[in-house]
């Protein structure tokens, strides 16, 4: 078999509950699964489709932490799963997988991400060129402070698990959110970006930056350990630097 | 029970400084009508303030200064956290100084007392 599981010496199993359901209501499904070696819990989620439930609403597709999709709530924690191995993320022995929070509930474990997504362009999050294809390539080093800062927070997958993670965004579901800000942060130090004007307005808004707690729920969680946190940080110094001077 | 993604010392801070907001916001209308008692009641003040020698107060005022020192300390660590662009390692050794000077400090401070 191809999902790595049934060819495996599996003489334990693990006791999995499965959150199925849809917006309006759901409930626990409890499954023994076959244990093997490496485990990941997205191993666990493809057997119980492939073997119990062949309706099971999950998303995925790279299956080595690129594509950002397979992200899910493990035992209460937002985690990628097909990167988390079932021995760190089960609790006395119980796997307990549900959706992301704060997210709108397609069925099962599928979520809407569409207001995640909707974030990012809300927070300018869409890189405005200063030039065109006839422009010689710019010239940016490597080592420069702006570039510097901008490639800390460049390698986000969208996986939406900081955004799962965040109080401030189930207090407030307009919250632009961890990601989307980082994203912006990103472009406020791209030195090729013409957009920052109505980026710094955006992210300076009602909905923006200025809500932080600094709880750093985000950088605990990203998986890809980016530190949405420090970038929200830096967007609260520049929008405070822009508005004295009278510019935002 | 605690959800895990709010075990976590950066949670823990989050939460004290909301605590304690909240209860010096709810501390600082009583202290205010109070004071005002020395324009249009003095005599009233006075009762107030024998009443507040009492060791029970006493030791609620200590609680109070704890709670401003909680909350003061909150928005310096908040400013220091935002406001500097430092790395991780840089907050935590900053962080580690300052609670080792506090520590020094108090012990200092404790032992005078106990001196004089
Ligand atoms: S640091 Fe800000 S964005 Fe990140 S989880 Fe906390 S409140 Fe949300
Ligand atoms: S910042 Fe990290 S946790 Fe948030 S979407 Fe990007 S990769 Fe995922
Ligand atoms: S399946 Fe692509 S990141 Fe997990």
């Amino acid at each position: 078999m191809s999902d790595g599981i049934d060819n495996a010496a599996a003489t334990d199993t693990l006791d999995v509950r499965v959150w199925r359901g849809d917006e309006r209501g759901g409930d626990w499904h409890a499954y023994r699964v076959p244990a093997a070696a490496n485990q990941t819990v997205l191993d666990v989620v493809t057997w119980i489709q492939r073997h119990r439930e062949p309706n099971l609403a999950y998303r995925f597709a790279c299956r080595v932490g690129v594509c950002g999709s397979c992200a899910m709530s493990v035992n209460g924690e937002p985690r990628w799963t097909c990167r988390t191995h079932v021995q760190d993320a089960a609790r006395d022995g119980v796997l307990r997988i549900g959706p992301l929070r704060n997210l709108p509930l397609v069925r099962d474990l599928a979520c809407d991400m569409a207001p995640f997504f909707d974030r990012w362009q809300e927070a300018g999050g869409r890189f405005v060129p200063s030039s065109d294809r006839h422009a010689d390539i710019a010239a940016i080093s490597p080592e420069s402070p702006a570039r510097r800062i901008a490639d800390a927070a460049i390698q986000c997958i969208n996986c939406a698990v900081c955004y799962a993670a965040c109080d401030v965004v189930q207090w407030k579901p307009d919250y632009l959110g961890p990601a989307a800000l980082n994203r912006a942060w990103s472009l406020v130090n791209d030195e090729r970006d013409a957009g920052n004007k109505d980026r710094l307005r955006a992210v300076a808004g009602d909905a923006g930056c200025h809500n932080c707690h600094s709880q750093h729920n985000c950088t605990r969680y990203c998986p890809n350990q980016l530190d949405p946190g420090a970038s929200i940080a830096g967007l609260k110094r520049t929008t405070m630097k822009a508005a004295l001077k009278g510019q935002l | 029970m605690i959800p895990p993604h709010r075990r976590h010392g950066l949670w823990l801070a989050f939460f004290l400084h909301r605590l304690s907001g909240i209860a010096l916001a709810l501390f600082l209308p009583a202290h205010f009508l109070v004071l005002a008692l020395a324009l249009t009641d003095p005599a009233a003040l006075d009762g107030f303030l024998h009443w507040a020698h009492q060791p029970v107060v006493r030791a609620a005022e200590m609680g109070l200064v704890f709670l401003l020192s909680v909350h003061l300390f909150g928005g310096l660590r908040l400013m220091a956290l935002e406001w500097l662009p430092w790395s991780p390692r840089q907050k935590t050794l900053a962080a580690l100084a300052t609670a080792g000077s506090m520590f020094v400090a108090l012990w200092f401070l404790l032992a005078s007392a106990q001196a004089a």
